[in-house]
C-alpha cells in the first residue's frame, strides 16, 4: 500500500487515523479544532483519509482571535470551501467588547481571554464532548508527558498529576456528562515528519511558512511582522522588508518570524535539519514563565 | 520530495522506555542520549541552564533530568511522576523514549510506557545494586511481553569504574532476568551523568568490551513476527455514507488479507469474502498488520464494531471464560468478584473478575488472596458478558490485552493479558458454551446472593425486606422476595405448622433461594426460621460471600403489640399451638452477618443500615 510513503511515516499516518476512527466510534458529538498551522493542514488531510469515502463526520472549530494573520484567515476559508468542511468560527465577544489586545494587556491576560476562555465558551456552547487537536509530544515538556485521550474535568480543566493511565491502543473513551476528552492524534509525529509528510502528500499550507519579503520590526530579539495598521510602532520603529518565514503560526504581534530564504517543502526541511533553535522559538506567550505551557493547559489552552 | 540526507525518512524505529528504581539516573539518561545526539537545541539548552539553577540536583553545570521532567510538581520535587515521550534520531534509527517514573506509586504510568515499548532499559544504580524496584520493573516489561532488555548499571564513577562492582551486579541481573522470558538480555556500565559508555565505549572502564548504550540501541534487531500470524482484523467502524457502500473501518492486527479472501467472524461463525480493500482514492490488492484500511465484503452480515475479522483456517479462541494477568491500577483495591467493563480490541464489554492468586511482584510466586491494591499483579478468571474472540497475549498482543474500566466512575483501573480460556476443550469441541451463574450474574452486573432475614412474627421481616427490594431494584438490581405467605400458597401448600413442617418449609425456601442465586439473582428471604441448625444447613447451600443472615432483633412486647397477622392472639387464646416465642423457642442467631436492633429505628432507617453493610462488603457497588 501507498507506496510513496517510507515505513515510518506510513506508521504515524496509520496510528493517527485509527485514533480519529476511535474518536468518532465512541463520541457522541466530536469537533476538530482547526488552528489553520501546518499541524491543522495534516489533521485535516488524515481526517478526510480516515472517513474516506464517508464526508469528515465531524465539524471544525477555528477560536479567532481576531490577531490572526489575514493570509490564515484567507487560507482558512480557501480549506473550507474546497473540502466542502463544516467550519465554525468563534470569537469572545466579551473580549472583543472590552478591548482585548496584545499590547495593552499582557501576553498571558490576552490569551488567557482570547483563546482559552474563547475554547472553552466554544466547547461549551456547542457540547463537543471530544475535541481532537494537533499538538506534538515533541513540541514542549508539558506536552510530552499528555495522553493521547486525555481526560478533561467539568470545568476543562486538566490533571497532570492524576491522568488516566493509556496502555496500548486502548484508549478510554467514557465519561460522564460535562466532562470531555481532548484527543492528539499526532502526539508521535515530529516538526520533521509533519513538514516530510506535508511535501510527500502535496498537503497545502498558509504561504507565510515559505520565505517571502515581509514587512517587519525587530521586537524581542524576533522578527515581528507589520500585518496590519493595528501594529503600534514606536517612535524609532521603521518597518522594513525581510525575506522572512514562520516555524509556527499564531497572533501576528506575539509570532516570530525567522530570517531564511526557504521558499519549498525541500528546503524548509534541509533548514531543519541545520538549525540549532527549537519550533517555538518564535512563540513569545510560551516564554512568560518556566512552565508557562503546562500552567495554561491545565487552566484549559488547547 | 526526495529525503534528505541524514533525516529520518526511510529509518526504522525503535520505541523503549527507561525504568528502574528511583534516583538510578533514568530522565538523567535520557538528557544525556538527547545532548549526545546534539538534539539540543540552543533556545532549549538557554532554558535547561536556567531551570538548573533554580530547580536543578547538580551543583555545577546543567541538571539534563530538567530536558525531560516537564511538570512543574516534578521540576520542584526533583522526580519523574508521569511519562514523558521522547523524540530523537540518529544517522541509523528514529526513537521514541518514554521516560518512566522509578517511585512505587507511579508504576501504573510505568505500565502505560512500557505498553507500547519493544525494549526497556532498566537503570541500576551501581553503590546500590538490584532493588526492589528494578525486580518490579523487569517483571512487568515481561508479562506486558517486552523483549528486550538492556540493564544500564549507572554511576559506574561513583564506584570507581570498579569491574567488581559491575560484574557482581551483572551476574545477579542476568540470573534473575534468565526465567522471564526475554529474547535479549545485555548489560553495560555507564555515567550518564558523564557520558561514559553512552555514544562510545569509556577509557575509564577499560575491562568492559562490548558496545556502548547508543550503538547497541542502534543495531539490536527487535523483529516483529506481527506480519508471519493469522489474519485479525477489529472492525472499529462502521463507514457507511449511502446505502449503496458498507464498508468496516479498522486496523489490520496481524497477518495479512487479499482481496478475495475468505473471512469468518468468530463470535457469530458468519462467512464471506473481501470484495475490497480501500484507503483514501485507491484500491489496493493486500494489506498487512498496521495498515488502516477499510474492508468490504461480498456478503451482507451483521457486523458492528467490536467484531474480529479472521481467516478461517487459523481461529482464535471464543469464549466467554478466560483467564488472564490483571495488573491494578487505582487506589481503591479490586475486590474479587466485582463487576467492571472491559475493552478488549474495539470491543467493550462487562465482566466478572475473581481473584484466582496474586502474584508477589518480587518473587513472582504465587500467593492466595482475594483482593489486591494500587501496583499489585493478580492471575484472574473473567466472566464476559458475551463471548470474545481473542488470541493468547504472548501469542497476538494486540487480540489479548485489555483495559479494566470501573463502571462507575469510568477511570482506568486495571490492564489486562490473557493466558488462556477457561472452558473445557472438550466443551468447546461439542458446541456447547458453559453458561453459569457467574455468567447469569455478569450480564445483570450484579453479585448474586441470598439476604436471610429471621426473627419473630411480627418484628419487621417482610416491612425491611420489601423495602430493601424496592432500593435495590431502584438501583438497577434484579431481586426477588421469598416469604412463608409465598412459599405456603403454592410450594408449600402441603405442609402444615409440626416442628417437621417448618423444618421443610425452610429447606424449601433455601433450594429455591439457590436456584435464583444460580440465576444471577439477589434473594431476599423473610422467615421466622427460628432454628440454628436449619438456618446453618440453608447457609451451607451457598458459597463464603452469597449467604447474609440478617437477625431483625425485635423485643416480643412489641412483636406481641403489633401482632399484624392476629397469631399472637390466636396463639394466647390456645387455638395456634408450637407459635414461636410463645409455646416454641426462638434460637436467635450467634454471628449474623447483620444484626437490626429495631427499637427506636424505622424500617426504612433499617433498610439503609442493611444496603450500607452491602455496599461495604461490596456485595452491591450502586444504591
Amino acid at each position: 500500500m501507498q507506496n510513496e510513503l517510507p515505513p515510518n511515516l506510513k506508521r504515524i499516518e496509520s496510528e493517527s487515523i485509527e485514533i480519529m476512527r476511535d474518536v468518532v466510534a465512541t463520541f457522541r458529538n466530536p469537533v476538530m479544532l482547526y488552528s489553520v498551522g501546518k499541524d491543522s493542514s495534516v489533521m485535516l488531510r488524515l481526517a478526510i483519509k480516515a472517513f474516506y469515502p464517508a464526508p469528515l463526520p465531524f465539524p471544525l472549530l477555528h477560536v479567532d482571535t481576531t490577531w490572526k494573520f489575514k493570509d490564515m484567515i484567507t487560507f482558512r476559508d480557501e480549506q473550507a470551501r474546497a473540502n466542502g468542511v463544516d467550519l465554525r468560527v468563534h470569537v469572545n465577544q466579551d473580549g472583543v467588547e472590552k478591548g482585548v489586545n496584545p499590547f495593552t494587556f499582557s501576553s498571558s491576560t490576552y490569551t488567557d481571554i482570547m483563546k482559552t476562555e474563547a475554547l472553552k465558551q466554544a466547547l461549551g456552547n456547542y457540547q463537543f464532548d471530544a475535541a481532537l487537536g494537533g499538538a506534538r509530544r515533541d513540541e514542549e515538556k508539558s506536552r510530552a508527558k499528555e495522553r493521547i485521550f486525555s481526560f478533561r474535568s467539568k470545568n476543562q480543566v486538566w490533571d497532570p498529576r492524576d491522568q488516566r493511565p493509556e496502555l496500548w491502543n486502548l484508549f478510554n473513551p467514557l465519561i460522564h456528562p460535562g466532562e470531555s476528552i481532548r484527543v492528539f492524534p499526532l502526539s508521535n509525529w515530529t516538526e520533521l515528519d509533519v513538514w516530510t509528510y506535508i511535501g510527500l502528500e502535496n498537503i497545502p499550507v498558509v504561504p507565510l511558512y515559505f520565505a517571502a519579503l515581509r514587512p517587519v520590526v525587530r521586537r524581542a530579539n524576533t522578527w515581528i511582522m507589520v500585518d496590519d495598521h493595528r501594529l503600534p510602532l514606536g517612535p524609532d520603529e521603521v518597518p522594513e522588508m525581510r525575506r522572512v518565514r514562520f516555524r509556527t503560526l499564531g497572533c501576528y504581534p506575539l509570532t516570530g518570524a525567522i530570517e531564511s530564504a526557504a521558499e519549498t517543502v525541500e528546503q524548509i526541511v534541509a533548514e531543519m535539519a541545520e538549525t540549532r533553535f527549537s519550533e517555538r522559538q518564535g512563540r513569545l506567550i510560551d516564554t512568560d514563565e518556566v512552565g508557562s505551557m503546562e500552567k495554561k493547559k491545565r487552566e484549559g489552552y488547547f | 520530495m526526495s529525503a534528505t540526507p541524514g533525516q529520518a525518512a526511510d529509518k526504522d524505529l525503535l520505541r523503549f522506555i527507561t525504568c528502574g528504581s528511583v534516583d538510578d539516573g533514568k530522565s538523567t539518561m535520557i538528557g544525556r542520549l538527547l545532548h549526545d545526539s546534539k538534539l539540543i537545541m540552543e533556545d532549549t539548552l538557554h532554558a535547561l541552564t536556567k531551570d538548573s539553577r533554580r530547580y536543578g540536583s547538580h551543583n555545577d553545570g546543567v541538571d539534563l533530568a530538567l530536558l525531560v521532567d516537564g511538570l512543574q510538581v516534578e521540576r520542584e520535587q526533583g522526580i519523574t511522576i508521569d511519562v514523558a515521550y521522547c523524540f530523537f534520531s540518529t544517522p541509523h534509527r528514529s526513537f521514541i523514549v518514554a521516560d518512566t517514573p522509578g517511585h512505587e506509586q507511579y508504576t501504573r504510568n510505568m505500565a502505560t510506557g512500557a505498553s507500547t515499548a519493544q525494549l526497556a532499559v532498566v537503570l541500576i544504580d551501581a553503590r546500590k545494586g538490584i532493588l526492589q524496584q528494578t525486580r518490579r520493573h523487569t517483571y512487568i516489561c515481561s508479562l506486558l511481553g517486552l523483549k528486550h532488555v538492556v540493564f544500564a548499571v549507572n554511576k559506574i564513577d561513583l564506584v570507581g569504574y570498579r569491574e567488581d562492582a559491575f560484574r557482581r551486579i551483572a551476574e545477579e541481573a542476568e540470573a534473575f532476568a534468565a526465567p522471564l522470558g526475554f529474547r535479549s538480555v545485555h548489560v553495560v556500565p555507564i555515567s550518564a551523568r558523564d557520558g561514559d559508555n553512552i555514544t562510545e565505549r569509556s577509557p575509564r572502564t577499560p575491562w568492559y568490551v562490548g558496545p556502548a548504550l547508543l550503538p547497541y540501541l542502534e543495531t539490536i534487531d527487535v523483529y516483529s513476527d506481527v506480519l508471519s500470524k493469522p489474519f485479525r482484523f477489529q472492525v472499529q467502524w462502521v463507514n457507511r455514507p449511502h446505502s449503496e457502500f458498507r464498508g468496516y473501518a479498522g486496523t489490520v492486527a496481524s497477518g495479512r488479507i487479499r482481496k478475495g479472501d475468505p473471512i469468518v467472524v468468530p463470535t457469530s461463525g458468519q462467512r464471506s469474502r473481501v470484495q475490497d480493500i480501500i484507503s483514501y482514492q485507491a484500491s489496493h490488492d493486500v494489506a498487512e498488520a498496521g495498515d488502516a484500511i477499510v474492508l468490504t465484503l461480498e456478503h451482507d452480515i451483521d457486523l458492528a464494531r467490536g467484531h474480529v475479522l479472521c481467516a478461517p483456517t487459523e481461529l482464535p479462541e471464543v469464549t466467554n471464560r478466560f483467564a488472564a494477568h490483571v495488573l491494578w491500577m487505582d487506589q481503591e483495591p479490586l475486590i474479587s468478584g466485582r463487576s467492571v467493563l472491559c475493552r478488549i480490541g474495539t470491543n467493550l464489554i462487562s465482566a466478572s473478575i475473581s481473584i484466582d492468586c496474586k502474584i508477589d511482584i518480587n518473587t513472582r510466586v504465587r500467593v492466595p488472596g482475594n483482593s489486591i491494591g494500587l501496583n499489585e499483579v493478580a492471575f484472574c478468571n473473567l466472566v464476559a458478558a458475551a463471548p470474545v474472540a481473542f488470541d493468547p497475549y504472548v501469542d497476538n498482543p494486540k487480540m489479548g490485552a485489555f483495559i479494566v474500566i470501573d463502571r462507575h466512575s469510568y477511570r482506568t483501573v486495571g490492564a489486562g493479558m490473557i493466558a488462556f480460556n477457561l472452558d473445557r476443550r472438550d466443551e468447546r469441541q461439542a458446541g456447547q458454551r458453559t453458561v453459569d451463574k457467574t455468567a447469569r450474574a455478569a450480564l445483570k452486573q450484579q453479585n448474586p446472593a441470598v439476604l436471610w432475614l429471621t426473627g419473630l412474627s411480627g418484628a419487621g421481616k417482610s416491612t425491611i425486606a420489601r423495602l430493601l427490594e424496592a432500593r435495590l431494584h431502584a438501583a438497577g438490581h434484579h431481586t426477588m422476595m421469598l416469604d412463608g405467605d409465598h412459599l405456603r400458597g403454592g410450594l408449600s401448600r402441603d405442609l402444615g405448622f409440626t416442628t417437621e413442617d417448618r423444618v421443610e418449609n425452610i429447606r424449601r425456601a433455601g433450594e429455591v433461594a439457590k436456584l435464583m442465586v444460580e440465576g444471577g439473582l439477589i434473594v431476599l428471604c423473610a422467615f421466622i426460621s427460628p432454628h440454628r441448625a436449619e438456618r446453618a444447613k440453608v447457609r451451607d447451600l451457598f458459597g463464603p460471600d452469597e449467604f447474609i443472615e440478617i437477625f431483625v432483633d425485635t423485643p416480643i412486647e412489641t412483636c406481641i403489640a403489633r401482632d399484624p397477622k392476629g397469631l399472637y392472639g390466636h396463639a394466647r387464646s390456645g387455638e395456634l399451638t408450637n407459635f414461636t416465642g410463645f409455646d416454641a423457642p426462638y434460637e436467635a442467631p450467634d454471628a449474623p452477618e447483620i444484626h437490626l436492633k429495631t427499637p427506636g429505628l424505622t424500617a426504612e432507617q433499617l433498610a439503609d443500615r442493611v444496603i450500607s453493610v452491602l455496599l461495604a462488603r461490596r456485595l452491591i457497588a450502586r444504591s
